[in-house]
């Protein structure tokens, strides 16, 4: 052992640090060897390993667990950027087993299902960072207080339909313009009624933005749908069913990669959005029963 | 004078330089295409994913620019994926799996060959290997000490002889220079230390760029 002071993964700075790599790129959900490459290469930024992509998920219905091992090794074997995997909420043992595989970042989903309905993993003592998704700033801060590095809108996932992104994104952000309005003092009431930590809330008070990365999630099918969450503020997207539910998922996977840079430049994103075919079948909001809303899931 | 220094913004940690360059009282800029080049006199090229970059650059056709700017003299800065886009070579810790036939070795980003290194990638490991440590005892004056912060960070092999270390940790070489263009398989932008941006723009562009002759007087 050396005597410097030296700080493992464990360190948030360093999980935050990934995630602050990640920004203006795209996540892509693939469930096999063959998925991953093509993502890899159509420029994704990391991939999520699945058993199955949450429309899937929505449609067989039962229990989701996090992927076999089998999927996240074999995936974990055949590209050199990032692999995240999902653990379900309040799943400690799922994430202890993600961080002794190594993966790069856990992402603590509601797309599976929950296992625990009081408790989210205490996620600081894990050198996998984690992500969580979140509706508003309370829920976006609770999670960072258990130590995650990065938070993404729920979404409504495997819907084809973005319109849950971005009711979270304008909520989080709408919830951030208010706190900043606020006098010092009135923080710890705000705290309260938010259920968040008040150190957190200060840190968002003084900085205008949470302290780790914001990225969207859930409904993204197309490249104006990748851009509108970036125009709103997200720092980067993640896309599930929106690649491989669609015609063709090599030339949509650029297209989405393409417009998260060029997210602000109508040109490109015309540019980006030629000659895709279809897009995933997508599903209204309100026809889903309460019960298959994954967004509602979490706390 | 105010320096006003581009940040290549693919993807990545271009925010982060952006802020540690205004620390040093520099103008950032963030940077996509060649006609952006010609407005900045310092270029950085930043941490994010190495894959992804350089597909972008092939898509925005900036690897001729690239390198036309670093012959220029301006200084240029490439951190961890940046790094290795300088690197004469990039290569995987570990071959990776084939898929239908498709090997890896095709999988590596192309490099713009700038710097006579070879680059390891995620030669540490993965996001659970990465880590922080100080720069070893040695490095240029300037920067002892240095928290160097290392996240799937690759290692530097098979040095030229243009090639000069400016810091180690833990006897590898994180840190090189040659000429105007310098290369850290760390990231400087990470923490609160502007001294490595500070020292690579005014140290490599008083070397590399000559201040101008004074303009006439009327």
């Amino acid at each position: 052992m050396k005597s410097e002071p030296r700080e493992s993964a464990q360190s948030l700075e360093l999980k935050v640090g990934l995630a602050e790599m990640l920004k203006g790129g795209v996540i892509m959900d693939v469930t096999n060897p063959e998925q991953a490459k093509l993502a890899e290469e159509a420029g994704a930024v990391a991939v999520m390993a699945l058993e199955r992509v949450p429309a899937d998920i929505r449609r067989e219905g039962g229990v989701a667990r996090m992927a076999s091992l089998a999927v996240i090794e074999g995936i974990q074997k055949c590209v050199s950027i990032p692999v995240m995997a999902k653990a379900r909420i309040g799943h400690f043992v799922e994430a202890q087993l993600l961080d002794a595989l190594g993966v790069d970042f856990i992402d603590e989903s509601e797309v599976l299902t929950p296992a625990d309905e009081a408790h989210h993993v205490d996620k600081h003592g894990f050198r996998a960072p984690f992500v969580c998704g979140c509706r508003n700033l309370g829920e976006a801060l609770r999670r960072i207080g258990e130590g995650a590095a990065m938070i993404r809108t729920k979404g409504e996932a495997g819907s084809g339909n973005i319109v849950e992104a971005v009711r979270h994104l304008r909520q989080v952000n709408g919830d951030i313009r208010v706190v900043q309005a606020l006098r010092k003092e009135e923080l710890f009431a705000r705290a309260k009624e938010l259920g968040a930590p008040v150190e957190l809330l200060q840190y968002v008070h003084t900085e205008g933005r949470l302290p780790v990365p914001n990225f969207a999630a859930g409904g993204i099918a197309t490249p104006a749908d990748a851009a509108l969450c970036m125009q709103l503020g997200a720092e980067a997207v993640f896309v599930g069913s929106g690649i491989f539910k669609s015609e063709d998922p090599a030339a949509r996977a650029r297209a989405l990669v393409h417009a998260t840079t060029h997210w602000n430049e109508a040109e490109e994103l015309l540019l980006a959005s030629r000659g895709l075919g279809e897009a995933m079948p997508g599903i209204e909001i309100e026809t889903l029963a309460e019960s298959e809303r994954l967004s509602r899931r979490g706390w | 004078m105010t320096k006003r220094v581009g940040v290549l913004a693919i993807q990545g940690g271009v925010e982060l330089h952006a802020r540690a360059l205004e620390r040093i009282g520099a103008h950032a800029l963030r940077v996509l295409r060649p006609a952006d080049f010609d407005n900045c006199d310092a270029l950085i090229l930043p941490g994010g994913e190495s894959t992804t970059i350089a597909k972008g650059m092939d898509r925005l056709k900036l690897w001729e620019p690239l390198g036309a700017f670093a012959r220029s003299g301006r200084p240029l800065l490439g951190t961890c994926a940046g790094a290795i886009l300088l690197a004469r070579e990039s290569r995987l810790q570990q071959p990776l799996g084939a898929v239908n036939g498709l090997g890896g070795v095709r999988q590596h980003p192309g490099t713009l060959g700038l710097m006579d290194v070879v680059a390891r990638r995620n030669a540490y490991g993965t996001q659970v290997d990465s880590f922080a440590a100080p720069a070893d005892e040695g490095a240029i004056p300037a920067l002892a000490g240095f928290r160097c912060v290392f996240i799937r960070a690759p290692v530097f092999e098979e040095l030229g002889p243009a090639v000069s270390v400016l810091a180690r940790q833990d006897g590898r070489p994180v840190l090189l220079r040659c000429g105007s263009i310098w290369a850290a398989s760390f990231h400087p932008e990470l923490g609160d230390d502007p001294r490595l941006h500070a020292l690579w723009l005014g140290r490599a562009a008083s070397q590399a760029r000559p201040a101008p002759p004074p303009a006439p007087h009327p």
